[in-house]
């Protein structure tokens, strides 16, 4: 981890013909920004929104670049902050907290070096406090890109978990 | 003697549910086919004659929601699911998302026909992206067989369309008027009704919002010539309502129940009770926006009017069983911490609100609070129920509130200092 500004994000010719798929993908309607914002930001290393992406989003669309800002910072699922490739987002409703999920959070922190909100050295995990996402028979758990993971009340689940991604 | 039933989840397990021709192979679409034979009139007051209540939480008389969408006049309308439940260890939806998509899809075709709805937008929260590809595919096999698009089954003029839309991590967006602005491709915040839904919604058109457990009981009921359904329950209260159980219990899971089977045959029956021995303290009905009350709750019968009479809603429901290991204090801080985070900030009453509660529950669990303290929250409390712009604002404070009531020792401290 630095903390050296981030290198400026270049938006290449593979990555705009995977953003128009994107956006065919959802008829260019600009009603589906939401859908098209979280699929392009899949589509991107750091799990993210770059700005020169946003600019070319609201070029194509069109839509205006201030509908796309709105979006990205009232909607939590979305970021124009870089993130990581597995950005591990830990429950943190009361559901998982009464199933220990202050232990769980506790772990992770200590696995991955990290605290909540940094990003680990290889640009990998970053760890995330989130609201209740529905997997409460499952609780405590974690949310990795979409996928649920749980129950993890164990140190030695959380441990595979992480080298499932290594 | 606690026992599930199958009504609301017969299809579970019992087809592919990523191949249409497995769910015709069940008789999918079979009640479809019925619907186009009846008038839409009737539809609604079949519904209505059911008593089926809006199943996200609000429980909305739906025989009347659609009648009434069907009286409204306008060449285009629409329709929405709203498949974005948010509120904590809410998790029915998901089951019958990943469990019956293609009866979900024809739930709503049927409304489509009986509102006379020309459009469909499902609006999924991001969470269960997951299931995403489960509903693309639905809804073009459906759109190939010819069971979405114009002229449905030879019907001329019954056109409808279903569009797939996604949240992104807003709770408000469950709030109807957030999710018609996130549904236009704008930020989910909410505004003022009048003008109402119904009227003018999604893209100033008129609208019918329902939950993804109210759509999926329609068909199961057009078929339902035996009246199974309607010999559950009884009163307000008749049929089967899907539970999702969590928090402190054995089995955590979804449960379809009969209405009338008590609170304790659905946590220590279907639940399985409370791990290790330790003590029940507390049970949040609805999600983080129902109150709570204690163990005099159990022996009640799980229905709409019996529930109420306890002080506690069905809510979207959900059913949050918490033990001895937590105070009420703590819960209580917990439930502030989602609401706080999940204000949108637009109106002055939750915003403030929810900030304030925060830091006044915080001054009580630090041993410094004082009466006057409480009576101040108990204060914001019902101010923000009464002034907040949507229905967040509005049900913040239920757990709160409600635990003044029932538990008044943790709020029982001396005067100023």
């Amino acid at each position: 981890m630095s903390n050296e500004p981030h290198a400026a994000f270049t938006l290449s010719e593979g990555l705009k013909r995977e953003i128009d798929a994107v956006m065919d993908a959802h008829d260019h309607d600009a009603t589906q920004i939401v859908g098209i914002l979280l699929d392009v930001q899949d589509a991107i290393e750091q799990q993210y929104v770059p700005e020169p992406v946003a600019f070319y989003i609201a070029e194509t669309l069109p839509v205006k670049v201030s509908i796309i800002y709105d979006c990205l910072t009232f909607y939590s699922a979305l970021s124009d902050k870089p993130r990581a490739k597995y950005p591990v987002q830990v429950c943190r409703s009361v559901v998982c907290k009464v199933n220990e999920s202050d232990s769980l959070l506790s772990t992770l922190k200590k696995l991955l070096n990290i605290d909540v909100g940094e990003v680990t050295y290889d640009g990998r995990f970053t760890l995330e406090e989130v609201p209740c996402f529905g997997a409460c028979d499952k609780a405590p758990a974690v949310r990795i890109n979409g996928q649920v993971y749980g129950p993890l009340d164990r140190p030695e689940k959380v441990q595979a978990l992480l080298a499932e991604f290594m | 003697m606690s026992s599930e039933v199958r009504f609301i989840t017969k299809n579970f397990g019992k087809y592919d549910p990523m191949s249409i021709d497995s769910y015709l192979s069940i008789g999918g679409f079979s009640a479809l086919k019925r619907a186009v034979t009846m008038d839409g009139e009737d539809i609604a007051s079949l519904v209505g004659r059911a008593k089926v209540k809006g199943r996200g939480g609000a429980a909305y008389d739906m025989g009347r929601k659609w009648s009434q969408a069907r009286a409204v006049k306008g060449d285009h309308k629409l329709q929405i699911c709203n498949a974005d439940e948010g509120e904590p260890c809410t998790f029915k939806d998901r089951e019958i998302i990943k469990n019956d998509p293609f009866n979900l899809i024809e739930g709503m075709i049927i409304g489509g026909y009986t509102v006379k709805a020309q459009d469909g937008y499902l609006y999924m929260r991001e969470e269960y992206r997951h299931l995403r590809p489960l509903l693309q595919n639905a809804i073009r096999q459906a759109e190939e067989r010819g069971f979405l698009g114009d002229n449905i089954l030879g019907v001329e003029g019954f056109n409808y369309h279903i569009h797939l839309y996604s949240g992104a991590g807003a709770y408000v967006c469950g709030e109807g008027t957030a999710l018609i602005r996130s549904s236009e491709g704008k930020a989910g915040r909410p505004r003022m009704k009048p003008p109402f839904i119904k009227v003018s919604g999604a893209f100033a058109l008129p609208t019918c919002v329902n939950n993804v457990e109210s759509f999926a009981i329609v068909p199961h009921l057009l078929l339902d010539d035996a009246g199974f359904y309607m010999s559950y329950g009884g009163g307000e209260s008749v049929g089967t309502k899907l539970v999702s159980v969590g928090g402190n219990v054995r089995n955590p899971g979804v449960f379809e129940i009969p209405f009338g089977t008590t609170v304790r045959e659905i946590i220590y029956g279907l639940a399985q009770g409370i791990p290790s021995g330790h003590a029940l303290r507390l049970i949040q009905f609805g999600g983080a926006s129902g109150k709570i009350t204690d163990g005099r709750i159990l022996d009640v019968p799980y229905t709409y009017d019996d529930l109420k009479k306890a002080g506690v809603t069905v809510g979207s429901g959900a059913i949050l069983v918490i033990d001895a290991r937590t105070s009420v204090l703590d819960f209580l801080r917990m439930n502030q911490a989602f609401f706080s985070h999940e204000s949108c900030g637009q109106c002055t009453p939750c915003r403030e609100g929810n900030l304030h509660q925060k830091l006044l529950l915080e001054k009580l669990a630090r041993g410094e609070a004082t009466s006057e303290d409480v009576a101040m929250m108990k204060k914001i409390g019902k101010i923000m129920s009464l002034s907040s712009l949507c229905g967040l604002g509005e049900t913040a404070q239920s757990a709160l509130l409600s635990a003044m009531e029932v538990f008044p020792d943790t709020f029982a401290v001396g005067g100023a200092k």
